[in-house]
């Protein structure tokens, strides 16, 4: 590298999103969420503000959930990107997209992949034991339909609280 | 078992979302597709005088920047702009003319190859502008009120009734105050977004977020004078959008117009900044005064209200009308008046004229309770209203007191101390308020196309929508009902403008109206399937009656004797046709004049506050819903626990602020525009009371998609009276109000 | 959004190099705020540097006993590191109290102390802002200024710091490292935010192309005796109006040393230590707690919308450093 090395057009760059590797062509500015929707079509990820301010467009980055919306894409050159397209397994729900399910936790949609994959990442860093946790932990995902309630429960169900109840 | 009718089923499109395979309106692809980025004015009035694009157009991929100098004329005369759901006035033409009149008004469109393109295109266009001094600020121009023009209804108001003055004078307890409420925005999590699809005979396929496809396609074709079958509007998703999505929004016309133009496919999607450019629930100040003998009965109820509308349309919505309605009274007076700003012409949202008007009358009741020394809950039992007072009529059904007795028992209301400041959990004040909603279950003209196939698979559709409210799933039981078979044989298909023709999706109208033409249509085949079957050559079924043969997992058969059967695949086989199909269009029925047709709700909130920091939490909500028939439940819950996280929202949060030395809403994103989050939702209680009603229409139910939000807010800004002994009359009340 | 060149750092000194040349130039590593105001056209860089692969994501011991922090030590690996929780819950709880997760998750330790203003006026090009464009005006001034500076502010200028993050670090003593064109150096924290005065637009004193590369804590951590109170208008994910981190040492009741900052109040942490010292050698007391808010607001002044927070800041100073005290069993206010 030297300090003349500057980029300004396209570059090529490689995800892992959802076990594939994709090469893309992006521009410095590309997000990580145009990306996934305009380039590799995967608009399961959503675009709610574009500004970090609703969770809609949670992905987990490296197992870990972030907003895909301040992500450059070129900054993320090598992750593994997981995405709801990629949480189930063939025809096989994973178990918090049939929980949302069984608990009716969504309404228009909308914020559902965004609040699913937080709840991934959630699990994941197992910190969140009890609703409270669960709902102060899950705080960046906004649902406008107002489902939270369900959210929570369909979260506990995943995290295998049910039968504790 | 074969009634899916009052079941809990999951939504048949749940796995479709849940794994991301639902597409919105931002998400369609076209080959060749290009973007458009929407400009909006800086100033709230004025007109432009200069609009340079040249940098923007000299980077290679930029296409083409629409402004009023180079876009189409389109179509002359205020009534071909007019769509389904127009208030009086004159609607704003996109790119027609060089008038700003609000802040936001879209003024030009970047159209490039892709989006990133476009916005930073966008960036480059300067825009000059002749500003004029505007006005945005209700209070300051009460002055201008006037009495609007009708809309939709008969008569914005009901005739006052009695002497509502003379009576309130002359009444031993009174109370009169005002109420201030603020504008607020729908904030669908879906932006507003527009994909149009140019095919290759030039149709255009138009993938719109909306509430009413129909409305969008006749509105479009007009506009542009294009022919019928010129234009397609699809929304089989809508990610939301609580009446924001009733009228065509302008971002449907600049991409259809830009295709047109470029003779491509174009996506125009708004950024969230620019949703606070759009339709709103409009700032409205009321004056409740009510009166009532020392036993409690109401002697007098005055309600009056001036809310907001733009320079160019009379937008007016229900607001004072529910003071005569919901209460026993003889002396009701009311007025209701608009002030014209320099804003956008604002929007049905959830519960339009209710959500204020029966705010205030709700608080202002809770203040009478207090000066009669009554429990609230009693004020509203004495002074409850057996017939409709507006319209001298009976109810069609109304068991708000079973809504009242049921929530107030699961809630524990009769441990309230009623002396505010009185409870404590530690160190917290502990608040109990409620309140009583009302909102009106009415009928539409819909249709609806079935077709069976020889498979054993029944097809229906409509032009309805689903945007969250569960339609996809309702009709799909109603269906399977109607034909006796199971959910997995039926598919409903709807958001699409060539389907048969549907209202839009709003009002809490959609099961009542849709649904009626879909049990219809369905029903009219199991006539005709029985007939065929009869008439086959040794039918097993031959001249049994219509109500001895039963339909039952694709199988009609003969009540008396199960071996008597055929399946619906055999019918159509040995009759030695394909399918079987009907289209029907239901209307209300003619009962619906003499009755009052309304749906009820009682909730019930607690709140604790700190008293020292006046932070508010809403630690438990109990509402009871009367709503007639009720088709799915868990759906159903699902509709009223979203209102009430929007009645916590409407009381304790959300404020769109308009800077009005600017003009300008300043709250314009979701940082500073607060909806409540998860930690703000508690457990929230919804108890669906019986109630069953064969005036309102055949299926008897009356919709749930508005009267959940109607009560909440009222009952907590009772609770945080009860907490703290102070009435903030002015929504939001944020923890500055209790300082 | 502007358009800007990228280029992916490999070492401190040519990232250093890059930012020092070129005064649009700015460092990226989260991007939680960068890329927000890029896209709103109030950041218009002509490059961005990437420095999330240098190697400053440990967190590891300090000199003097202490905790050295990483700069690109991402805020929830610092919120949940064990050390953290351990020995400075005061910061562990400021951290989880900003943002959400998922940009706890992505925002880094430098990027947090980088924050701008969330000023709603800063972030509308289309209105008058010295902080975005000097010379303009300050729209906020006669505006709606419910979450503006009551402490600090000039008539240029009334925003105030979003971070949570950053009250902690203050109220702690944290020292800042940087190094740049001319070397490397450590900054108190008390001197690397700064107040408005006639250029807004300056959040802190960093020099052109100076990188912050670590954060150090010093030894002395409050483990006991800590309260961050941050007040907002809703349960979560939103900026305080006031915020509160409150530390205390206490021997026998008796007050040896005190700290005190407040965020969502100033153009930076606030802090007095001279209302500070007058805890020191007191016991325990609430009309001692209520001297040290009155002092620490004297000269507060409200512009309207946010006058209310004069009051609310009192009332929260008392509420921390009872609680700090453990005179209060309650948890720390959820808002």
């Amino acid at each position: 590298m030297n300090d003349g090395n500057y980029n300004d057009a396209c570059s090529r760059i490689t995800l892992r999103v959802n076990g594939a590797a994709k090469q893309l062509d992006v521009s410095p500015w590309t997000t990580l969420l145009d990306a996934l929707r305009e380039q590799l079509h995967l608009t399961g990820t959503k675009k709610g503000c574009d500004h970090g301010q609703c969770g809609a467009c949670t992905v987990l980055v490296d197992g870990r959930r972030s907003n895909s919306c301040l992500s450059l894409a070129i900054m993320r050159d090598g992750a593994e990107v997981t995405t709801i397209e990629g949480l189930a397994e063939g025809q096989a729900l994973h178990p918090l997209q049939q929980a949302f399910i069984d608990h009716d936790a969504f309404q228009c949609g909308y914020c559902t992949p965004g609040q699913i994959c937080s709840a991934v990442g959630l699990i994941r860093e197992g910190r969140a034991r009890t609703p409270d946790e669960i709902r102060e932990l899950m705080s960046g995902n906004i649902c406008r339909c107002g489902a939270y309630p369900q959210i929570v429960a369909a979260i506990e169900q995943a995290m295998g609280h049910e039968e504790g109840r | 078992m074969t009634t899916h009718v009052g079941e809990r089923v999951s939504r048949v499109d749940g796995r479709a979302k849940v794994t991301g395979k639902a597409r919105y309106a931002a998400e369609h692809a076209a080959p060749d597709l290009v973007h458009g980025f929407v400009i909006g004015s800086a100033v709230a009035r004025g007109t432009i005088t200069r609009i340079d694009a040249s940098q923007a157009l000299a980077l290679p991929g930029v296409l083409q920047v629409f402004t009023h100098e180079n876009a189409p004329r389109l179509a002359r005369g205020d009534k071909r702009w007019r769509d389904e759901l127009a208030p009086p006035g004159s609607p704003f033409r996109p790119l027609q003319d060089a008038e700003i009149r609000w802040s936001g008004q879209p003024i030009a469109l970047v159209v490039a190859d892709s989006l990133e393109l476009a916005r930073h295109a966008a960036s480059l266009v300067r825009v000059e502008v002749a500003p004029a001094p505007h006005e945005t600020d209700l209070e300051a121009h009460r002055e201008r009120a006037y009495k609007p023009p009708p809309h939709e209804r008969p008569s914005v108001t009901p005739p006052s009734r009695g002497s509502a003055d003379k009576a309130f004078a002359r009444a031993p307890v009174r109370v009169q105050a005002e109420y201030r409420v603020p504008v607020e925005h729908h904030n669908p999590m879906e932006p507003f977004a527009t994909t149009v699809v140019v095919d290759e005979d030039g149709t255009l396929t138009v993938y719109d977020k909306t509430q009413g496809v129909q409305n969008v396609q006749s509105y479009l074709t007009t506009i542009f004078g294009a022919e019928a079958g010129e234009i397609r509007v699809l929304a089989p998703f809508v990610g939301g959008a609580f009446g924001s999505g009733l009228r065509p929004q302008y971002q449907v016309v600049l991409a259809v117009l830009a295709a047109r133009q470029l003779q491509r496919s174009v996506r125009v999607a708004l950024t969230r900044q620019q949703m606070f450019t759009i339709g709103h629930r409009p700032t409205t100040w009321q004056r409740l005064s009510l009166a009532a003998t020392r036993d409690g009965a109401l002697a007098a109820a005055i309600h009056e209200a001036v809310a907001e509308t733009s320079r160019f349309e009379d937008y007016s919505e229900t607001v004072v009308d529910w003071t005569g309605l919901m209460y026993r009274c003889d002396n009701v007076r009311f007025a209701h008046e608009v002030v014209a700003l320099d804003l956008f012409t604002p929007m049905d949202m959830r519960a339009p004229g209710a959500m204020w008007g029966v705010y205030a009358l709700e608080c202002a009741m809770d203040e009478l309770a207090v000066a009669l020394a009554v429990d609230p809950l009693e004020l509203r039992l004495i002074n409850y209203a057996e017939h409709d007072g507006n319209e001298k009529r009976p109810y069609s059904s109304k068991e708000l007191r079973a809504c009242y007795h049921q929530a107030a028992e699961r809630f524990g209301w009769s441990q309230r101390d009623p002396e505010p400041r009185s409870m404590r959990d530690g160190d917290l004040l502990v608040g109990w308020g409620m309140a009583t909603g009302a909102w009106e279950s009415t009928q539409r003209k819909a249709s609806a196309r079935a077709v069976l196939t020889a498979d054993g698979r029944l097809a229906v559709a409509s032009a309805t929508e689903d945007i969250g409210t569960g339609t996809y799933t309702a009709m799909t039981q109603i269906a399977a009902d109607a034909l006796g078979l199971p959910l997995e044989r039926v598919t409903f298909k709807l958001g699409d403008s060539a389907l048969a023709s549907a209202p839009v999706e709003g009002g809490s109208f959609t099961v009542a109206s849709v649904g009626s033409a879909v049990d219809a249509v369905c029903r009219e085949l199991r006539s005709k399937l029985l007939k065929l079957a009869q008439q086959l050559e040794g039918s097993p079924l031959a001249r049994l009656r219509p109500e001895d043969v039963e339909f039952i997992g694709g199988l009609l058969r003969a009540r008396a004797d199960p071996s008597r059967a055929l399946t619906f695949a055999e019918v159509l086989h040995r009759a030695g046709i394909d399918h079987l199909a009907d289209e029907v269009t239901t209307r209300p029925s003619k009962a619906h004049e003499k009755y009052s047709r309304y749906t009820h709700s009682a909730a019930f909130a607690e709140v604790k506050v700190d008293p020292e920091l006046g932070t508010i939490r809403v630690t438990r909500v109990v509402t009871a819903i009367a709503g007639g028939r009720v088709i799915n439940p868990k759906t159903a819950e699902s509709q009223v626990i979203g209102s009430v996280v929007w009645g916590i929202g409407a009381a304790l949060q959300e404020h769109s602020v308009i800077d009005h030395a600017l003009g300008r809403f300043i709250t314009h994103n979701l940082a500073d525009y607060h909806v409540p989050v998860h930690a703000d939702v508690p457990d929230i209680e919804v108890i669906l009371v019986e109630e069953r009603d064969e005036i309102v229409n055949a299926l008897g139910a009356k919709g749930l998609g508005e009267i959940g939000v109607v009560a909440v807010a009222p009952a907590i800004a009772n609770a945080v009276w009860h907490a703290t002994g102070k009435r903030i009359r002015e929504l939001p009340i944020t923890l500055d109000k209790l300082l | 959004m502007n358009r800007f060149a990228y280029l992916r750092a490999d070492d401190v000194g040519a990232a250093v190099r890059a930012v020092a040349a070129d005064p649009s130039a700015r460092f990226i590593a989260g991007g939680t705020n960068l890329v927000d105001l890029i896209k709103e056209n109030v950041e218009r860089p002509t490059r961005i540097v990437d420095i999330t692969r240098l190697p400053l994501g440990e967190i590891g011991p300090g000199e003097r006993g202490g905790l050295r922090i990483g700069a690109l030590v991402k805020n929830s690996d610092l919120a949940y590191h064990p050390e953290v929780e351990r020995r400075y819950p005061l910061l562990s709880r400021a951290i989880l109290s900003g943002a959400s997760a998922q940009l706890r998750n992505m925002a880094s330790t430098g990027g947090n102390l980088m924050q701008r203003t969330r000023c709603s006026y800063f972030y509308d090009t289309t209105t008058p802002c010295n902080k975005r464009e000097p010379g303009t005006g300050c729209a906020a001034l006669g505006g709606f200024n419910r979450m503006h500076a009551i402490l600090g502010a000039s008539e240029q200028c009334i925003a105030v710091n979003p971070s949570d993050m950053s009250v902690a670090l203050a109220a702690l003593e944290a020292v800042v490292h940087v190094t740049g064109p001319e070397g490397d150096r450590a900054i108190a924290f008390a001197e690397f935010h700064r107040l408005p005065g006639d250029a807004p637009q300056l959040d802190t004193n960093l020099r052109q192309g100076e990188l912050i590369t670590a954060v150090e804590l010093p030894a002395l951590g409050f483990a006991e005796h800590h309260a961050y109170l941050k007040i907002r208008d809703r349960a979560s994910y939103a900026f305080a109006l006031v915020s509160v981190a409150a530390a205390l040492e206490l021997q026998g009741g008796t007050v040896t040393e005190a700290r005190v900052a407040l965020g969502g109040v100033a153009h930076k942490p606030w802090r007095d230590r001279e209302a500070e010292a007058l805890l020191v050698g007191r016991r325990v007391a609430l009309e001692h707690f209520q001297r040290v808010a009155d002092a620490l607001l004297q000269g507060a002044v409200g512009r309207g919308a946010n006058d209310f927070k004069i009051e609310l800041a009192r009332r929260a100073i008392v509420r921390a450093l009872s609680h700090a005290a453990g005179r209060t069993s309650r948890d720390d206010a959820r808002r």
